[in-house]
């Protein structure tokens, strides 16, 4: 009897960078849920598969693409051949990322540059190739999955917050420019998340207190899982939202707000 | 068809102060619309009776309370008077607002007094009846309706800015205390919206500044915050809270 007809993307075509796990799992499982057809861009062929094997469960069309998101002259043709196989794009979810978990004094250059590529430079390059496709039909969704770690320093590792921060802020000028083209882009940031990523936290006994802290301060009182990620992209990705943008949402168990 | 279940709000009672107009109206009729019944609280009753009466046709239920929410003492009463008629509130939506154009230095308390009580006081008098209820179903969500005026200062109306920051911070606040009964509570700010407290600012100078100022290039209309309103009142966000949440057409952010 309930009609949540605005929150459907039946029909629309979602690329999920970094989609073969984690978060971005999370999301393209949740994206195909509410009708999309996904596809998946990943490094890892094994788990880009396995993926894809979820994704066709649900039923819609899906595919994946083995790329790395820091090889800048591969993007634009990645998003073509999405196009072709898939149709044209209407959401582009912005979520491959890593951290290199160094204190600043460890960092190297070439440490503080792979990072700032991939969490930073890939987003806005296939922001650019994606409203390309956009523009013309005068309709599209940018989601960037940030993180409270754009907004809270952190002791060590900067370069992953700093690429977090500034993704926060392409979101805000992306979002200015786009909007008179009806592409509204946002942002998502989870907090901690029960992922690969944040494997050293979870399970290494030497940061037990930093975990312990962590969680006595989120009010949910534990991490996150990556399908608790899904309702906000959904909502991000659809009509539901079409007023919204330039806007973070941050999906944290109220970490971030304590 | 993919209507994604996360949305649904089968089963849920929703409480909508000055559900009877304005955004308030916008985001009753999208509550409804994804299954939620519906009361709506709030001063004219021939008003909100005409909601209940769009609600109806939406094959939703829905009935109507008379609540000025500036009477401490009818709080308590309208929200029984809402759970005898519908059920168990799941979900409290904090809207009712007044506006009161006066300039700091003529501001007098009476005028004062009534903001604070209408925008402020009374959202968390009856967030503290809701959560009682709530925390009896381990389960609940409360979605304070702020504004722009939570982020930025003005001239124009003082009064209604520092009742809206502090509604924010009391969104925080809540969100901690009560994320151990499962209660979620979130904030929407809305843009500039096309509602009659917005009329003085749809023409004139202070309107061009406002459309130029908005990415989206245009006010909301009130249906436009129902999308928002669902996603904090459904599954979909339960691991949301103390979020606030700009639906503004980038206003906000320029």
């Amino acid at each position: 009897m309930a009609d949540t007809k605005m929150f459907e993307l039946t029909g629309k075509v979602a690329v999920v960078t970094g989609g073969n796990g984690g978060i971005g799992r999370g999301i393209a499982i949740g994206l195909a849920k509410a009708g999309a057809k996904v596809a998946i861009i990943g490094r890892n062929e094994g788990r880009n598969h396995d993926t894809l094997v979820a994704l066709r469960k649900i039923g819609n069309p899906a595919t994946t693409l083995k790329l790395d998101v820091s090889q800048r002259k591969s993007l634009k043709p990645a998003l073509d051949s999405i196009e072709r196989e898939l149709g044209p794009i209407d959401i582009l979810v912005n979520n491959a990322a890593f951290a290199v978990l160094k204190n600043l004094m460890e960092h190297t250059e070439e440490d503080w540059d792979s990072v700032i590529e991939t969490d930073l430079t890939s987003c806005f390059l296939l922001s650019k190739y994606a409203a390309q496709s956009m523009v013309p039909r005068k309709a599209g969704k940018i989601i960037n999955v940030a993180s409270v770690g754009g907004y809270k320093g952190t002791p060590i590792y900067p370069s992953y917050g700093v690429s977090k921060g500034g993704l926060l802020q392409l979101t805000r000028c992306l979002a200015i420019e786009l909007a008179p083209h009806n592409i509204q882009v946002n942002s998502l940031a989870p907090g901690w998340t029960t992922t690969d990523m944040t494997d050293w936290i979870r399970n290494d006994p030497q940061y037990a207190a930093v975990k312990q802290e962590m969680i006595t301060r989120t009010p949910a009182g534990r991490f996150a899982e990556p399908d608790e990620m899904a309702g906000a992209a959904v909502f991000l990705a659809s009509e539901a939202s079409n007023f919204v943008t330039g806007a973070d949402i941050i999906v944290d168990g109220g970490f971030f707000i304590r | 068809m993919a209507a994604p279940k996360m949305f649904d709000l089968d089963g849920n009672v929703a409480v909508v102060t000055g559900g009877n107009g304005g955004i308030g109206r916008g985001i009753a009729l999208g509550l409804a619309e994804a299954g939620a019944a519906v009361a709506i609280l709030a001063r004219n009753e021939e008003k909100s009776r005409a909601v209940v009466a769009e609600i109806e046709k939406l094959r939703a239920k829905a009935v109507s309370v008379h609540l000025d929410v500036t009477q401490r003492a009818e709080l308590a009463p309208a929200m029984a008077a809402a759970e005898r008629a519908l059920g168990p509130v799941s979900i409290l939506v904090n809207n009712a607002g007044i506006s009161v154009q006066k300039s700091a230095l003529k501001h007098d308390a009476e005028s004062w007094d009534r903001v604070i009580e209408t925008n402020l006081n009374s959202c968390f008098f009856l967030a503290q009846i809701a959560a009682r209820s709530m925390m009896q179903h381990k389960r609940g969500k409360i979605i304070n309706i702020a504004s722009e005026y939570s982020h930025f200062g003005t001239g124009g109306v003082i009064s209604y800015s520092a009742a809206k920051g502090g509604l924010v911070q009391m969104t925080k606040s809540l969100a901690i205390d009560w994320a151990r009964y499962n209660i979620q509570v979130n904030a929407i700010v809305p843009g500039w919206i096309k509602t009659d407290m917005t009329l003085p600012a749809q023409s004139g100078p202070f309107y061009d500044e406002i459309i130029t100022r908005t990415p989206a290039g245009r006010f909301g209309d009130p249906e436009e915050m129902a999308g928002t309103a669902i996603f904090l009142a459904s599954h979909a966000s339960d691991f949301i809270t103390g979020a606030i949440i700009n639906a503004d057409g980038g206003f906000a952010i320029r």
